[in-house]
């Protein structure tokens, strides 16, 4: 057994710094090795990377072999130890799987993508960098290793975002996600803080342990004098809030649409595949605290039900094609999350494996077709794509039919398991978050089909010049795409059925009261029955209806959107503003914290400290030795009558 | 011929002195000429109580204090003769360059 | 071989002598060898460390190395050294620090360079006797005497404004220990020695403790700089040279927190138990206030120096934040979290706020200004300059993986403990920090090429590279693997912790 897992924890080791090695070669040697060598150096390294991860799957899954330890301690202060080591199990083992082969891909992808950047080196030393970050993240046995992982993929994000820096908006919207996610940050530290004040300890397996005993005993937070509020609800709610930044919920989802700026590789990778679902693993992974906190579970559902609808909707005004894709990452984040507070982890899981594939193959077709239309993004200045690039067209439909949840691809598995889950939720919130989903396929049929049809189908709407040039990506890009386009149509048949039984293990605990999955799990008779059964269930009617709608309103009517525009001109106006939520945060937190440091910058240090109370004090002195001065007239005889009269005065008090 | 009337001629002198001091507010050389009769004063009374007591040590100190006096008078006048030359006035009055 | 040499008094006078000889070299003339022999003392003072903290026991409390002479015996005044786990990390910090500004002075400084060497190489012998020092009285006077030289180099190589700086900083930090002076004797008085040690053990009144208490808090607030007594470091730090802007954040700083430790903590315990919400209270508006305060700075070293002050607070709130958790729990065990946080949180503050520093100091070079709005698009010529200060960027705003995450971590953690709001207030820098440092360095570096000459600016190379290299490795190394430092700290803040949770009332 140690020999098994002591190969576990080298194997895991080998997983995870394979990555990091080809991002420092190309970091330090990118002039030396040249592009041809950056990119060669990095993709190889995570391929061995994503083979590797392969094999740790089938020893975790199929051999049923678990490893959970220290690699070294990182730092240790009175009891407290903190360590850097490694759970690898079931979760964590297909998690490292997700990541690898979607950076491999992108890497791959970026290949043609990236050609002939000023930053090439960069680019791929950034995207090593990413994923070692994230495996750090999803391969962490504590609470420490998690926050480094956390954070990191948070830089390499602003990193990314900001990549091309001559441009202020990349900059700015690299800002933005990095501060955004630090307010999520500034709870999950909290949280931390506050597992390690209860728990004593921030190993997984420890804190878990202790879990139950800690609910069971009612151990309290003071807020306020006379405000209670119990411990495991106030760490759940502050860990959550770690995840509503990172994986970009409501209300703190703006910085998502904003990372668009960012090369189209990054979209896919880090802002659909990986990072953002970073909240949603590590929720996952704390399901034995979130179980015990019906709380925090319904705040959960409704902030995962409530981004699942709006933001979707938001996607409908949108004519950039990344930020449509962007907006519809946003709601399948929501629908992730909503699954996760109807205590239906392994399918809120499932959705973000799915979603990975999809979203990445979607993202990545974006991208081919934005290099055919020579970094043109504008949905506006498109049409009848199809023509031109028939496998970007062919892989982009399938992507949005499964993002669609339209049987038989992958998502329709996910996304319908969290639908049924969500109903079948009993903690509070539970109805008003299941019409959000449900609502939510039809939005997302609509304006996934809108953005399908407005792309590929319709007239030619491009210049002469783009139209002459025009042509099918390189095979660098295609590859990846074709890649993706497999476990887009087959991984929800594949997986279904497993993640019902048993995939996850013991990674993923629920109490018998919240157990919504069982109960689907015990209707369940095979994916193809439910592949069949679809045909009598609401959420497959509203996807197609959406898609008819989308239909209808682009191809059929082209020019009926904008009549509804005028129409609902409020409404039209509210959601191309996305609810206000950035002019808000423009003037309330930028301009308004920018005037308050600096009002407070003049008034408090400028005038009363230095001013007042410092050459405040200066000037008294001054004043003081002034008026002291004038006694010192510099002649004699004033001198002399002041001793004479001095003596004079003794000798009258002496005598 | 009694003690107090040694005193009385140096007190007598030291008046003088102090009125000199107090009433010239302009010649610098007056100041000085001053200074030294206080100083005599004081040797006047050195000598006095020396002689009524019995004790050689206060006509000693009197040859102390001749010394410094001729050395402080030398030095003085030595400095006034400097300022004059580069002021071309020797008025207390007009000595204040260096007052802050 | 190193066991018999008296270690603490070479790392003192080696310096002062190299610096005394430095002088001697006189005019600009002759400015290579000043240089030489700069390099070569702060070179010989580094490797010094190596017996220092190979042959330091982890195990020990007691203090170490110990050298003792009677000094002036009438009054009790002995020339006492000593190191500890609380001591010895600073004093090596102070060495390598001065050989880092040796090397990143080397191009820059033209001036009056021997002078200019010298006055480091004084302060480093003067800084490393207040650390090592046993004896109140020549604790003092390396207190006092570290002044002069930094007094002299903000007002010969500094900028436009340096007399009002020098000035201020001089009577400010003075006018602090005047008071911790008069507390020194008072205690003499009691004890019969100048003895620190033996102060630990004097029995105290509550109300001698008190006022005790608050004569030292006045010093080391005034020198670390806690809130309403911060206004003397942005304009020292504007004014003075790059290297002594590094020595004034990397090292004079720690001073006022060293204070905490060394004095108000083990001498005056219920005190400081009885007053602690003053410097937490403080502590907390320095890193919320201040934070917010350096959004709006226009020019980088005042916005550096601000983020000093923010960071400082941390190590302050830490300090004092023991007792709430002593309270809540009696046992000594959660307190070392917090205690050695902010041991951590000094020391990774000087790396990477020192080589922030260098990095204002690398461009001023370049076209001498400290402006923000004079930069613009600077990663266009400098691509290598830029990637080094992002990663101290980075380290200011606590991004794991550097130094700056260990301490602000271990921080926030133990702050729970203590309270959740203050945790909350502490953690705020999470946003706060990131927003300030990353909003300068999205100005100054990010962007189109603002300013025509900033094209023509040479990236970093030889000892600005190697400057930055050092400082590089010393924050990668610290955040991957703190537990080296942690473990040199561990019983000396057991101790430290036992004693301060004593009470010394009768």
């Amino acid at each position: 057994m140690t020999t098994s897992s002591n190969f576990l924890s080298n194997l895991a080791l080998a997983i995870i710094l394979f990555p990091l090695l080809g991002c420092l070669i190309a970091g330090f040697f990118g002039k030396k090795i040249g592009q041809r060598g950056a990119h060669w150096v990095t993709t190889l390294m995570v391929g061995a990377s994503f083979f590797l991860s392969i094999y740790l799957v089938k020893l975790v899954v199929f051999d049923n072999l678990t490893f959970n330890g220290a690699i070294y301690t990182w730092g240790s202060s009175g009891n407290f130890v903190f360590d850097v080591g490694f759970l690898i199990d079931r979760l964590s083992a297909l998690m490292m799987l997700t990541v690898t082969f979607v950076s491999f891909l992108v890497h791959i992808y970026s290949i043609g993508y990236m050609k002939g950047d000023p930053g090439y080196q960069r680019f791929f030393s950034y995207i090593s960098l990413f994923t070692f970050a994230m495996l750090m993240l999803v391969s962490a046995n504590n609470f420490m290793q998690l926050y480094f992982g956390w954070e990191g993929v948070g830089l390499v994000s602003y990193l990314l975002i900001g990549f091309w820096y001559k441009k202020n908006s990349a900059n700015e919207g690299g800002l933005k996600a990095f501060l955004i996610n630090r307010v999520g940050d500034l709870g999950f530290i909290l949280g931390i803080g506050a597992i390690l004040a209860f728990f004593g300890s921030v190993d997984y397996a420890t804190v878990f342990s202790q879990a139950p005993a800690l609910a069971a005993s009612n151990a309290m937070v003071n807020i306020y004098p006379h405000i209670h509020w119990s411990a495991i609800t106030v760490i759940c709610l502050l860990l959550f809030i770690g995840a509503m930044g990172k994986s970009a919920q409501m209300p703190l989802h703006v910085w998502l649409p904003e990372s668009m700026e960012g090369p189209t590789p990054i979209s896919a990778l880090i802002h659909a595949a990986t990072m953002v679902t970073a909240g949603v693993y590590m929720v996952a992974r704390m399901s034995p605290l979130f179980e015990l906190s019906p709380v925090s579970l319904s705040v959960i559902l409704i902030i995962g039900g409530t981004s699942a609808l709006f933001t979707g909707i938001l996607a409908l005004v949108q004519n950039d094609i990344k930020r449509v894709v962007a907006y519809s990452t946003l709601s399948q984040l929501g629908y992730m999350m909503a699954a996760l507070g109807a205590s239906a982890f392994s399918a809120g899981i499932f959705h973000l494996f799915t979603h990975a594939c999809f979203k990445a193959l979607l993202f990545l077709a974006a991208g081919s077709v934005i290099i055919g239309m020579h970094h043109e993004q504008d949905m506006r200045k498109m049409g009848n794509l199809r023509k031109y690039m028939p496998i970007t067209y062919v892989t982009f439909l399938i992507g949005a039919l499964a993002l669609c949840a339209i049987p038989p691809f992958a998502g329709f598995y996910s996304k319908d398991t969290i639908i049924d889950a969500v109903h079948l939720s009993t903690v509070f919130g539970g109805t008003y978050a299941y019409y959000c989903v449900l609502i939510g396929t039809f939005v997302t049929a609509l304006y996934t089909f809108r953005a399908f049809f407005m792309t590929f189908h319709t007239e030619e709407r491009m210049d002469q010049h783009t139209r002459e040039t025009i042509k099918e990506s390189s095979a660098v890009v295609w590859i990846p795409l074709l890649v993706l386009a497999v476990p887009s149509i087959i991984l929800g048949w594949v997986l279904e059925g497993p993640m019902l039984e048993n995939l996850f293990g013991n990674a993923i605990y629920t109490a018998s009261q919240y157990d919504t999955l069982s109960t689907i799990a015990s209707d369940f008779h095979g994916s193809w029955a439910m592949m069949l059964h679809a045909v009598f269930t609401l959420p497959f009617w509203l996807a197609i209806a959406g898609v008819f709608c989308a239909w209808f309103a682009y191809v059929c009517r082209p020019q009926l959107p904008a009549v509804l525009a005028q129409r609902f001109s409020t409404l039209y106006t509210v959601l191309v503003h996305k609810y206000g939520f950035d002019e808000f945060n423009n003037w309330f937190f930028v301009k308004g914290g920018i005037r308050f440091a600096n009002w407070l910058f003049r008034v408090g240090d400028i005038k009363i400290l230095d001013d007042l109370m410092v050459n405040g004090s200066g000037r008294v002195v001054a004043w003081l030795s002034a008026a002291a001065r004038k006694l010192q007239t510099g002649y004699l005889y004033h001198y002399v009558l002041a001793m004479v009269l001095g003596v004079l005065v003794f000798g009258v008090w002496y005598s | 011929m009694t003690l107090s009337a040694y005193l009385i001629v140096s007190s007598i002198l030291f008046g003088l002195a102090i009125a000199g001091m107090v009433i010239n507010r302009k010649n610098l050389i007056l100041l000085l000429m001053c200074i030294e009769l206080m100083l005599l004063s004081v040797n006047t009374n050195f000598i006095a109580f020396s002689h009524f007591s019995g004790n050689l040590q206060g006509q000693l100190f009197v040859f102390f204090i001749l010394t410094v006096a001729a050395a402080e008078a030398t030095i003085g006048l030595a400095i006034l003769m400097v300022f004059f030359r580069r002021q071309h006035t020797i008025s207390v009055q007009e000595m204040n360059s260096l007052k802050g | 071989m190193f066991q018999n040499l008296p270690l603490l008094s070479l790392e003192i006078w080696l310096p002062i002598l190299g610096g005394i000889f430095a002088l001697m070299t006189g005019d600009d003339r002759r400015a290579h060898t000043a240089r030489m022999i700069a390099l070569f003392t702060a070179i010989i003072c580094l490797l010094l460390c190596v017996p220092l903290y190979l042959g330091y026991d982890n195990n020990s409390a007691a203090m170490q190395f110990t050298e003792n002479q009677p000094w002036i015996a009438h009054y009790g005044i002995d020339y006492t050294l000593g190191v500890d786990g609380i001591s010895l990390p600073l004093i090596m910090l102070t060495t390598l620090t001065t050989l880092v500004v040796v090397i990143a002075s080397w191009r820059p400084i033209k001036t009056q360079v021997a002078q200019y060497m010298a006055a480091f190489l004084i302060m480093q012998g003067m800084m490393v006797g207040v650390f090592a020092a046993l004896d109140a009285v020549l604790f003092y006077i390396f207190w006092e005497g570290m002044l002069i030289p930094m007094y002299l180099c903000i007002g010969m190589w500094g900028g436009a404004n340096r007399n009002y700086a020098s000035i201020k900083f001089f009577l400010y930090t003075f006018f602090g220990s005047a008071l911790m002076l008069v507390a020194l004797l008072y205690m003499r008085y009691y004890s019969g020695s100048f003895s620190i040690l033996g102060y630990w053990t004097l029995k105290l009144s509550m109300t001698e403790q008190i006022w005790i208490f608050l004569a030292f808090l006045l010093a080391f607030a005034v020198k670390v700089p806690m809130f309403p007594f911060h206004t003397w470091l942005p304009d020292a730090h504007t004014e003075a040279p790059a290297g002594g802007s590094v020595v004034l954040a990397a090292l004079m700083l720690k001073m006022g927190v060293y204070g905490f430790l060394r004095f108000s903590l083990p001498i005056t315990p219920d005190a400081s138990r009885m007053l602690d919400w003053v410097v937490i209270t403080l502590s907390l508006i320095a890193i919320v206030y201040i934070a917010l305060v350096a959004i709006g700075q226009k020019d980088m070293k005042r916005l550096i120096a601000y983020s000093s002050i923010a960071h400082m607070g941390f190590a302050t709130l830490a300090c004092f934040m023991i007792y709430l958790i002593l309270n809540k729990t009696g046992s000594i065990q959660d307190a070392y979290l917090s205690l050695e946080g902010s041991m951590v949180q000094m020391i990774s503050h000087a790396f990477s706020t020192g080589a922030m520093f260098f990095g204002v100091g690398i461009l001023y070079e370049r076209y001498a200004s400290r402006m923000i709005d004079d930069f613009g698009g600077i990663v266009n010529s400098m691509p290598h300059f830029a990637a080094f200060f992002m990663l101290f960027c980075m380290a200011n705003v606590g991004m794991p993986g550097t130094s700056g995450f260990v301490g602000e971590f271990m921080i926030i953690l133990s702050a729970f403990k203590a309270s959740p709001w203050i945790a909350f207030f502490a953690a705020s820098t999470l946003v706060l920090a990131a927003a300030y440092t990353l909003w300068m360095y999205k100005r100054v570096f990010f962007g189109e090429v603002t300013h025509e000459y900033v094209n023509n600016f040479d990236d970093i190379k030889g000892s600005e590279t190697a400057v930055m290299t050092i400082l590089g490795v010393m924050v990668i190394a610290l955040g991957v693997y703190p537990q080296p430092l942690l473990n040199m700290m561990h019983v000396t803040v057991g101790h430290l912790l036992t004693i301060a949770n004593t009470t010394k009332l009768m």
